[in-house]
């Protein structure tokens, strides 16, 4: 039914009754599959959220209240988004042309705006205040936490632990050479005992809390492991950190969560937490700073590929 | 209660006569370089949609990637960076915000306040020669040695302009002159949306008469003006790390195993600006889509919009808010982790003039006459979507919840729902309902039925489950996971679903495009308010509108934007520029 030939002729909008043929015809469009889709929208949401099999791996560290917070979050927001859904749906059905009598003409209703408004400062408070919570424990480091020195570094992981004096010596951009990857000031008697370990898993010991000092040489990186729920950039010029204490034996996967070029998702490494006495095993078998370093000057100037002898 | 002191204040006279327009002669002037903010909006939005075709096809290319790794061999790490950014980067600038403030805003402002045009005709026209020079450079970044940068959307230094990161040689130069030479043309664009509708608005078209579409629109103009500069002067100031050597955002760092003479610049300053805007941005493109699905709803709903004036001040209450939320992007930047307080508070504070304009349009349709029109039916996915988008902010707002999403799959699930797929499903109900003003004829109805159901039910199945994906610890920017001892095998088979829905979804977008050419020659007549709307562009007195949109006498407005079943009213509608004694009874 064409009524007109060219797209513009004049139809002053308000009196034209012309096009009612075309609104009846919009009207009888059925209702009902789109009211379906939106009942089966929000009931296969919570169906899949129950049913599939894809959830958090578990934890292996001491925030569980994160997994906590998580669980609140899940609970409040997955019930509005249900009611909201089922209640469009409803007002569809129930509201749609045809079945309907003359729609109310109420601009505004001051008193159900409010209660809505005051309902959801409650839920957001709700989620809020325990997310505060825990927020605070997470940026408050326990002093008995032991500082563990993480780098990343195109596209790799390095650590570093201190040595004997309990303490981190200091490092630098400028003193990154082939032999000293991590950049530790020669001269500082702290840096000496550190130990270095640049091509070897991180151990840490269960139960022990620590401090994760996080920097990297290059661009941003970010220290991931799955099971640790904890993640935080590490950013070149500054140090960054974060706290955790493990609190399951394994060995998990540390992954970059950050862009940092093309190697970004080949950039992994590996944790193991383990008992105290296979921690320290692992420990006594790890060469310090210096000795790192005295063994590469040796193994350079005696051209004696036994360098081994500057192992402990 | 029926509240009869919404915008029935009395007319003011005419304070001064009108200025004549400058009408055009020739071709050139009418259609190319032409002055008329209906032609220049039609140049914005087809050539946004043009370059929204091609970030289209790249989410093909990374979803094959992530469903069958390495079955493209053309797909290498880099390429896929290189994908993603591009994708990512197209989408929410050239893309979002050129079709809601340069296509919707210069189209429907001046209709919708009552103008002859924008108040700075030959400035718009130079906004858009000049975003479309933007869109070339940014073209042109995949022609050069090296390729388009791949350093993901946000374009973070160092990496951004080092080597290991793909495009880091020229395309990382021409992203940056494309997104200042964007940002000058839309400086040009928002000072006239803005003085438009402060300054051109018909008489009687009070601020709290204005139909919510363009509270949306002049909110989110405001925003951007207020929030691209941050982006431009980052945009400048990298430019200068890369190409003069200054350190604004370069630490000193050993890069491929060389030592850089960069020293003493801050990586994170580059994040404060960047987000700076980027928060705002979200509301930019998001606004336009509130203030827009509020007038589908009431229009095809028969209804008025319910609770205008809190509508109006949730769009201005969010507004102001979406500046002191941007850290939120950042709790795991390294940032000084005591922020994380202010920032939780602020974010989920904006939540709650959020879910206000959600309620509202909800009981819209509560006791309407609801049509279930092509229109109608975006706007009930836009809910959807939207609200789901919406709730899972509040984990990513959450500070400590953020900690172990941040970064993964869950965080990409949740802004394509939130400001992708949502906003998308605005444009796609407005084209469907202003389409008729713009071209004098419907869409074709059934496959705009054929382009919704998939749409809708495709969208939803790619980004519903890929927040699972982000729970399981998967990070994003990854073109594939290998071997973890915490990714389950299955996941992979949820990828391939999420891809076939991805492809299926792309491949009815085309469908879309036919319907929008097709229905230009045998679409339906639709005369000149085929919706029974009541807002003034349905009431022109010629449709398409020419220039001068009005004829001889500007339109007065006697009421405002949402009469619609108007108890006692003869019609169901009274349009705005219905004198009183119309019909009312
Ligand atoms: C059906 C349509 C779409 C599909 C299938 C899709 C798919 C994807 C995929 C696979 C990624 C990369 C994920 C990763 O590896 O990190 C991505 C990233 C992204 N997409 Fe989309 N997308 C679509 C539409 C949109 C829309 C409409 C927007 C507009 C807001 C958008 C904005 C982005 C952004 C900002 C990124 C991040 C890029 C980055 O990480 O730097 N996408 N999309
Ligand atoms: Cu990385
Ligand atoms: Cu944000």
């Amino acid at each position: 039914m064409d009524l007109c030939a060219t797209g513009s002729a004049a139809f002053p909008g308000s009196t034209d009754r012309r096009f009612d043929a075309y609104l009846q015809l919009q009207a009888e469009v059925d209702g009902m599959p789109i009211v379906l889709a939106l009942v089966l929208i929000a009931v296969g949401s919570v169906l899949f959220h129950f049913l599939s099999p894809w959830w958090w791996t578990p934890i292996a560290s001491n925030w569980g209240y994160i997994d906590t917070t998580l669980i609140i979050t899940f609970w409040i927001t997955g019930t509005v988004f249900v009611a909201v859904v089922l209640f469009t749906a409803y007002c569809v059905y129930r509201f749609r042309h045809g079945t309907a009598e003359r729609p109310h003409y109420e601009p505004e209703n001051k008193k159900l705006e409010w209660t809505l408004t005051i309902a959801t400062a409650v839920g957001v408070v709700a989620m809020l205040a325990p997310g505060l919570f825990v927020w605070r424990q997470f940026v408050t480091v326990p002093d008995e936490a032991t500082d563990v020195e993480i780098v990343g570094q195109q596209w790799g992981w390095s650590f570093r632990l201190p040595g004997g004096d309990g303490r981190l010596g200091t490092s630098d951009i400028r003193h990154i050479t082939a032999e000293n990857p991590l950049g530790l000031n020669p001269n500082d008697a702290r840096a000496k005992d550190d130990v270095v370990i640049a091509s070897d898993d991180l151990h840490l010991m269960i139960g022990k809390p620590v401090k994760v000092l996080l920097r990297s040489t290059d661009v941003l990186h970010n220290f991931y492991v799955p099971e640790f729920r904890g993640k935080m950039d590490m950013v070149p010029g500054s140090v960054t950190y974060f706290w955790l204490t493990p609190t399951r034996t394994g060995t998990f996967d540390i992954l970059c969560a950050e862009l940092c070029g093309v190697g970004h998702p080949q950039m992994r490494g590996a944790v193991v937490v383990e008992d105290k006495a296979s921690y320290e095993a692992w420990l006594g078998k790890q060469q310090t700073f210096a000795e790192a370093t005295q063994r590469l000057k040796t193994t350079k100037t005696d051209s004696t590929p036994d360098g081994s002898s500057a192992r402990n | 209660m029926v509240d009869t002191a919404i915008g029935r204040e009395p007319i003011a006279p005419a304070e001064a006569g009108e200025v004549e327009l400058y009408h055009p002669h020739s071709w050139i002037t009418k259609y190319v370089f032409s002055q008329d903010a209906k032609i220049i909006a039609i140049q914005y939005s087809l050539t946004a949609m043009a370059i929204g075709l091609v970030a289209l096809v790249l989410s093909w290319l990374t979803r094959w990637q992530l469903a069958f790794p390495g079955t493209l061999s053309f797909i290498d790490p880099s390429q896929y960076l290189q994908y993603i950014t591009m994708h990512g980067m197209i989408m929410v600038v050239y893309l979002l915000t050129a079709l809601f403030l340069g296509g919707f805003g210069n189209y429907l402002i001046p209709l919708m306040v009552g103008a002859r045009d924008m108040a700075f005709p030959y400035l718009n026209m130079l906004s858009y020669w000049t975003y479309l020079l933007a869109v070339l450079v940014l073209v042109a970044s995949f022609f050069v040695p090296g390729g388009p940068t791949g350093a993901g959307w946000t374009l973070y230094p160092p990496q951004s302009i080092l080597p290991g990161t793909p495009g880091y040689e020229w395309g990382i130069i021409l992203m940056l002159a494309s997104l200042i030479i964007f940002i000058i043309g839309f400086t040009m664009g928002g000072l006239n949306y803005v003085v438009t509708v402060l300054q051109g608005r018909a008489r009687g078209m009070t601020l709290m008469r204005m139909p919510l579409t363009i509270w949306g629109i002049f909110t989110a103009t405001v925003l951007a003006l207020l929030a691209f500069p941050a982006l431009f002067v980052g945009a400048v100031m990298m430019l200068f790390d890369r190409v003069l050597g200054t350190s604004f955002f370069m630490p000193s760092l050993v890069s491929m195993g060389e030592q850089l003479q960069y020293g003493g610049g801050s990586p994170i300053l580059f994040q404060h600006l960047f987000w700076f805007f980027g928060h705002p941005e979200v509301y930019i493109v998001a606004l336009p889509a509130f203030g827009i699905v509020s007038d589908l709803i009431s229009t095809h709903a028969r209804r008025n919009i319910f609770g205008y004036r809190m509508m109006v001040w949730a769009i201005v209450a969010i507004g102001v808010l979406s500046f002191v939320v941007w850290a939120h992007h950042m709790y795991v930047s390294g940032m000084n982790p005591w922020f994380g307080f202010f920032f939780a508070t602020t974010t989920l504070i904006i939540a709650i003039p959020t879910a206000i304009k959600v309620y509202n349009w909800v009981l819209t349709l509560w006791h309407g006459d609801i049509h279930l029109t092509i229109p109608m039916l975006f706007a009930l996915a836009f809910i959807v979507t939207f609200v789901n988008g919406g709730l899972t902010g509040l984990f990513l707002g959450n500070v400590v919840v953020d900690v172990p999403l941040s970064d993964t799959m869950f965080v990409v699930a949740h802004f394509h729902m939130v400001m992708g797929v949502a906003p998308i499903f605005v444009i796609f109900g407005a084209l469907y309902h202003w389409y008729p003003k713009v071209t004098g004829r419907m869409l074709n109805e059934w496959l705009g039925q054929l382009h919704f159901w998939v749409t809708f039910i495709g969208a939803y199945a790619i980004f519903f489950p890929m927040h699972y994906l982000g729970l399981l610890g998967m990070p994003r920017r990854y073109h594939e996971i290998g071997q973890t001892s915490f990714v389950p095998e299955s996941a992979q088979n949820l990828n391939v679903f999420i891809t076939i829905a991805a492809l299926t979804v792309g491949a009815v977008q085309l469908v879309f495009l036919f319907n929008l050419f097709w229905s230009l020659r045998y679409g339906r007549a639709s005369g000149g308010n085929p919706w029974r709307a009541t807002t003034l562009e349905w009431q022109t007195p010629e449709t398409p509108p020419p220039h001068g949109n009005w004829g001889k006498e500007l339109p007065v407005v006697y009421r405002w934007a949402y009469d619609y079943n108007v108890p006692g009213a003869k019609e169901d509608f009274l349009p705005q520029n219905q004198p009183p004694d119309w019909g009312t009874g």
